[in-house]
């Protein structure tokens, strides 16, 4: 099934899909609204998700379309929106729900890594959950303190969640209906940074599985590993390399949890180089878990260290400094240039 | 006075929120019938019958694994002793289709819904986090973690009237876990949203070992109702006819679509928090042994025996049954316990992820290993 976004929050089915720009924002909407349409056991819900259609307005017009027992606002409390969500999902509902900024999902965390991640391992599979939940994601908008935290580290170290995030328009909406269906509980990291990033594409629901990686760039000399909203940052840095004589490959992990050894590994393996980027602080980071799977994978072809570049180990930015922190094509291009190069490594 | 912002009618007064001020009993401490029944009317002969006989069953379950649980062949049992009106009285009060939302001192509860005692310990024994299935008894996993499971119980319940079934969560509690922000957040969901819900606070007098006192200011817990405009009971927790009746008349208005109840059961935890535990640290014996004196079941007993609904007979067959539940409680327990480390894998996704199943094979592999 494949459906063309239009510029309307009606979802619009056309019989023959062309591709047609489409924002991020929109594309997640999309999915929310054919989901919603394909099985009757999704529900929406969270803080201002109805009459508002979300403070980043990813719910537009679904409450209208569907109805307050389909699309509905709650009392204000993370915990509360992922424990109900829990007992939703006990009674065969299939809860879709909004945490307004990453970190005001934190009030939610004991529900998130005690129960939903944990219930179907405590009952021996007997209880399923397969809970979405949506949660904006990262930096680079201009926030104010608390609204662009990058969490994904505390969600990954979880056991028996799945934390998934797209890089591109079309790849939000797959990995969206994916997460959906998926029985496990998925944890969806939206780079809000992203939502208004426009990308022309026939959404629909052909591509890689949720799990899966993928290759965005190929590349011969080096492997640049992103996931969010860092992948339209490495596509840059990887364009701009091209001056440098370097041929960058971009992969998107699309899934932080479960990873994809195989994915990663082969390219690092092909390469012999890899930098990783994340907006996250480095310590204790994502970024260490790939770079220490790849050690034990790759050992044998690399050609220089794993390197990082990643957001400072520092609470998150003020507006006005937060520049200063976010990876970019520069520190990219920097990472890149101290990988050990010798006359003929390149191309 | 009028506000400009919409709420919910027009009526502002708390009428029929608040609780009484003082407990609604049915059989008073020595068995005798009245009480202060207030809105609440006694269950029918033979459901007092059967509330006595789950209570001395209750009462045997919870006396063996106390003793497992010392002789080393439970992890831990937190015993419920004294609580026994709570546990049997709110699980009988459920229809089939109901839900029990019950906490790790809920075992007895557990029990008398019909999970059979070796699943009841499997949690506690520590060979699997939860040994039934939630959904053949309709009660989920007993929760450790205090208050998390109100929610829980608020969301399968709101899900019912989603899907109109006819459907109520009993939502299991402490006093304790009246103060953590999930039980606030419960209440509120469950008040916003009319969810067919019944919230029993078993008060005890103690969490772990920080007396009610140290809780809250509140003058009483049932008293939090109004806040979030859920009518309240406020009842004697160790009169099972009390509980049975206040829980039953929550179903039936949650069932009507008249949304949540709050109930306040005082009752009292006679043993320490766990095997585990010394609660002469924290109290007195002189406190323990009143509530000794008003014990659920010696209550029970003396007002069936009065109502010539017990004999010497049937209370002698009785003992009799408690005791082959006793023992055969004992009997499972004491065998082996079987597990399988492969299946530490096997339910933490739908489907192992390639990861998992590396690590697995892993595992089996060096338990393969000859030991040297």
């Amino acid at each position: 099934m494949s459906r063309v976004v239009s510029s309307s929050t009606e979802s619009a089915v056309s019989p023959a899909p062309a591709a047609a720009p489409v924002t991020m924002a929109a594309a997640l909407n999309q999915a929310l609204a054919d989901s919603l349409a394909a099985d009757e056991r999704v529900v929406v819900f969270g803080e201002d998700v109805g009459a508002l259609g979300g403070v980043f307005r990813v719910t537009d017009g679904l409450a209208a379309r569907f109805g307050e027992r389909r699309v509905f606002d709650t009392p204000l409390a993370e915990a509360g929106i992922v424990g109900t969500a829990i007992g939703m999902a006990m009674n065969g509902l299939v809860p879709v729900v909004e945490m307004q900024f990453d970190a005001f999902a934190y009030p939610a965390f004991e529900q998130v890594t005690s129960h939903l991640a944990k219930l179907h391992n405590r009952t021996r599979g007997r209880l399923a959950l397969p809970v979405v939940i949506r949660v904006p994601f990262g930096g680079g908008i201009g926030g104010v303190e608390h609204h662009s935290d990058s969490s994904e580290a505390y969600y990954t170290h979880t056991p028996g969640l799945r934390v998934v995030t797209p890089g591109t328009p079309a790849d939000a909406y797959l990995l969206l209906r994916q997460a959906i269906g998926c029985p496990d509980p998925v944890l969806f990291l939206e780079p809000k940074r992203r939502y208004w990033s426009r990308e022309t594409a026939v959404l629909g629901m052909d591509g890689p599985s949720i799990d899966r990686a993928v290759v965005r760039r190929p590349g011969r000399d080096v492997t640049l590993i992103a996931y969010g909203g860092m992948v339209a940052t490495a596509l840059e840095a990887a364009s701009a390399a091209v001056e440098e004589g370097w041929d960058v490959e971009v992969i998107d992990l699309r899934s932080l949890s479960p990873f994809d050894d195989e994915t990663v590994a082969a390219s690092v393996c092909r390469t012999g180089r890899a930098v990783i980027v994340h907006e996250a602080a480095g310590f204790g980071g994502y970024g260490a878990e790939v770079a220490a799977r790849l050690t034990e994978r790759c050992f044998h072809y690399l050609e220089a260290p794993i390197l990082r570049v990643t957001g400072f180990d520092i609470p998150y930015p003020p507006p006005h400094l937060e520049r200063f922190h976010l990876p970019n094509t520069d520190r990219i291009l920097d990472a890149i240039a101290r990988l050990q190069w010798e006359d003929g490594d390149r191309g | 006075m009028k506000t400009q912002y919409a709420r919910r009618g027009e009526a502002t007064a708390a009428d029929g929120l608040l609780p009484t001020a003082t407990p609604l009993q049915l059989i008073d401490a020595d068995g005798h019938p009245g009480g202060n029944p207030g809105s609440l009317s006694l269950p029918e002969p033979e459901v007092l019958v059967e509330l006595h006989r789950r209570m001395v069953l209750g009462r045997r379950f919870d006396s063996q694994s106390t003793a497992l649980a010392k002789q080393g062949r439970l992890a831990v049992y937190p015993s419920s002793r004294g609580q026994d009106a709570c546990q049997v009285g709110a699980a009988l009060a459920l229809r089939r289709q109901d839900w029990l939302f019950p906490t790790y001192r809920d075992s007895m509860a557990v029990l008398t819904r019909g999970v059979p005692a070796e699943e009841t310990l499997t949690l506690l024994r520590g060979d699997w986090h939860c040994g039934y299935d939630p959904y053949q008894y309709r009660v989920a996993p007993q929760c450790t973690p205090l208050a998390t499971n109100t929610l829980h119980a608020v969301g399968l319940a709101y899900a019912a009237r989603l899907k109109d079934q006819d459907q109520v969560a009993l939502a299991l509690l402490g006093d304790g876990a009246t103060s953590e922000g999930d039980t606030h957040e419960a209440l509120n969901f469950a008040g916003v949203w009319k969810a067919p819900v019944v919230f029993l606070v078993q008060n005890n007098g103690y969490a772990i070992s920080v007396p009610l006192a140290k809780q809250t200011a509140a003058p009483t817990l049932a008293a939090k109702g109004i806040g979030y405009g859920i009518p309240s009971l406020l009842i004697d927790g160790n009169d099972a006819a009390a509980v049975y009746a206040a829980v039953r008349a929550g179903v039936s208005r949650a069932a009507a679509g008249d949304g949540p109840t709050l109930i306040e059961a005082l009752t009292y935890r006679i043993e320490a928090h766990t095997n585990a535990d010394d609660a002469t640290r924290y109290r007195a014996s002189a406190e323990v042994s009143g509530w000794l004196s008003r014990d659920p079941i010696t209550r029970l007993e003396a007002y069936l025996r009065g109502a010539g609904l017990l004999d010497d007979s049937a209370a002698a067959r009785l003992t009799a049954e408690a005791e082959r539940l006793a023992e055969d409680v004992r009997e499972r327990m004491n065998a082996d316990v079987s597990v399988d480390p492969a299946e530490l894998f096997e339910h933490v996704y739908a489907r192992p992820t390639a990861a998992l199943s590396r690590q697995r094979d892993e595992l089996l592999s060096e338990l393969e290993e000859p030991a040297s």
